[in-house]
């Protein structure tokens, strides 16, 4: 693949839901091999916008191109088959409470018949492994396991499939301090790892910088700031200011009534 | 002239949304049929459900059968007493439980029973984003979580039925024999005389459908279940309601496909 196509391609993306225009014409680039941190606040639409790419939420319009290819129009097995390179950290981790740990974190691997269960069981336990985990939580139930231990297992998960693609959201909403930056590590540890490409969400400033090579920030349905992940704190934009300093005046109007 | 449009409007859009939702379900059932024919099979999830279905709902089948078998008895032989056709008893439960009560209660036991915690436990999945994360992980949810369901359900309910089927003349027996004074071989043999292949049949065929149904409206309710725990408690009883009336309704069409010849 050459070095000039990006990895993921958005141009045009828009997506409302009924009268409320959530995305409206979003362009995004994210090279390969880089992470892009995408900040905004509440109710933006960054979820909906990971959602669009991995085929979850039909966009109304829009482009998006992954390795060249444009999902949207691409016959529906084809298609399938480029969005099976992402892999995805949801929001609230959504391990399956039917499982237990081992085949939560087997479970791309399983379904698609490639190792038999015993296999499946020293695989997991190896990703485990990675996200600093003990092999015996593989025996215990998601619902046994604290916010933070889920989130490690839900990033083995999804590491699991070896994607060349990661989507993060918001990985540390919801954890100490301390732990999100225990997150952000592992997350950097195994996007290096894999050599994956990554999108991440986040409203956490630290983490931003933790995770991101480019920061994106997504406003009114479009992109409306992007630059260096490090330049976040005095990037020039008026908006990102507001929002990267959690000033309550400035450009950004939070829309509390709709 | 206004109010006069207005409610026809209403009714129009009354029966446009009617319309919509039987598609939308139509293709669902579609949808959920066509995986059961295309691989990957997930036997697990299968045999899971077959487990949850058949097994465990067992209990609440058998008692059901069995009460009314008994009550069966009762009210025929008082009834028929009038007429001095107390003979007919035998005949009366085993035709009855056969080709009308075996299977409908049956189905709207498992319709209270797995219905609800189909809908409970894919609309959860739904709100906390299992769902979308089995797409994520390339399995098709509704291949991995609603074609073996549905197929677990219409396997089931025959064979609950064949349960409840014997269970249901085992109760007119012990109601006929030790409380109406009925002659134990005569009974029997007065009830084998009377019942025919094809009540036991078709009422296998009714529960069929009535499981079928009753695995449909739990994952449909559940799959398409939005906003948090209070759309999941609506989807719940929305599929145990929907799931109801359709079995009565199918149960008068299947009755009149059968019997009406
Ligand atoms: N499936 C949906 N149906 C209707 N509205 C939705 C749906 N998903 C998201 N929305 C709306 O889109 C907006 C953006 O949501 P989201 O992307 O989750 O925000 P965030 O940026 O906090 O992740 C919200 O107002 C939300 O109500
Ligand atoms: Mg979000």
């Amino acid at each position: 693949m050459s070095g000039d196509v990006p990895k993921i391609r958005v141009r045009g993306l828009r997506k409302a839901f009924g009268a409320k225009r959530v995305l409206d014409g979003v362009d995004l680039d994210v090279p390969a091999g880089t992470s892009l941190v995408v900040i905004g606040g509440s109710g933006t639409g960054k979820s909906v916008l990971l959602k669009c790419i991995l085929g979850l939420i039909v966009p109304d319009d829009g482009v998006i191109e992954i390795d060249g290819r444009d999902v949207l129009r691409l016959p529906r097995a084809e298609a399938e088959a480029v969005r099976a390179k992402i892999g995805m950290l949801f929001q609230n981790g959504a391990l399956f409470d039917s499982l237990p740990v081992w085949e939560n974190v087997a479970f791309g691997p399983l379904a698609q018949r490639r190792v038999t269960r015993t296999q499946a069981r020293a695989q997991a336990a190896e990703f485990l492994g990675m996200v600093g985990l003990a092999a015996s939580v593989g025996d215990l139930s998601p619902a046994e396991l604290s916010g933070g231990m889920q989130k490690r297992v839900a990033l083995a998960r999804a590491i699991a499939a070896r994607p060349e693609i990661l989507f993060f959201d918001e990985p540390t909403t919801g954890l100490d301090p301390i732990m999100g930056a225990v997150i952000d590590g592992l997350i950097v540890d195994c996007v290096k790892r894999l050599g994956s490409t990554a999108v991440a969400i986040t409203h956490d400033m630290a983490s931003a910088r933790r995770i991101g090579d480019r920061a994106a920030m997504l406003s009114h349905g479009r992109i409306v700031w992007d630059g260096p992940a490090a330049s976040l704190m005095d990037s020039g934009n008026a908006e990102v200011d507001q929002f990267t300093h959690g000033r309550r005046e400035g450009p950004i109007q939070m829309e509390l009534r709709r | 002239m206004t109010p006069v449009l207005d409610s026809l409007a209403a009714v129009g859009r009354a029966v446009i949304g009617a319309c919509r939702a039987t598609g939308a379900l139509a293709l669902f059932a579609l949808s959920g049929l066509s995986h059961l024919v295309r691989p990957p099979f997930y036997g697990r999830m299968f045999l899971r459900a077959l487990l949850d279905i058949g097994y465990f709902s067992l209990p609440v089948v058998a008692l059901t059968a069995l009460f009314t078998g008994m009550v069966l008895a009762l009210q025929s032989y008082t009834g028929f007493a009038r007429f001095s056709a107390e003979g007919a008893v035998a005949s009366v439960v085993v035709l009855s439980v056969t080709r009308e009560l075996g299977p409908v209660l049956a189905g709207l036991m498992v319709a209270g029973r797995v219905g609800a915690a189909m809908a409970a436990e894919l609309g959860t999945m739904r709100v906390t984003d299992q769902i979308d994360a089995l797409t994520t992980l390339s399995t098709n949810p509704m291949k991995y979580l609603v074609a073996p369901r549905l197929l677990a359900a219409t396997v089931a309910l025959p064979l609950l039925v064949v349960v409840a089927d014997i269970l249901g003349v085992l109760g007119g027996y012990i109601i006929g024999t030790l409380k109406l004074g009925f002659n134990a071989s005569e009974y029997l043999a007065h009830t084998m005389d009377f019942v025919q292949t094809q009540d036991v049949v078709s009422g296998l065929a009714k529960a069929a459908v009535f499981g079928f149904l009753i695995a449909l409206m739990g994952c449909f309710r559940g799959y398409n279940s939005r906003g948090g725990a209070q759309g999941v408690g609506a989807a719940t009883t929305a599929a145990v309601v929907s799931a109801s009336i359709l079995i009565l309704a199918f149960d008068y069409v299947l009755t009149e496909l059968f019997f009406s010849r």
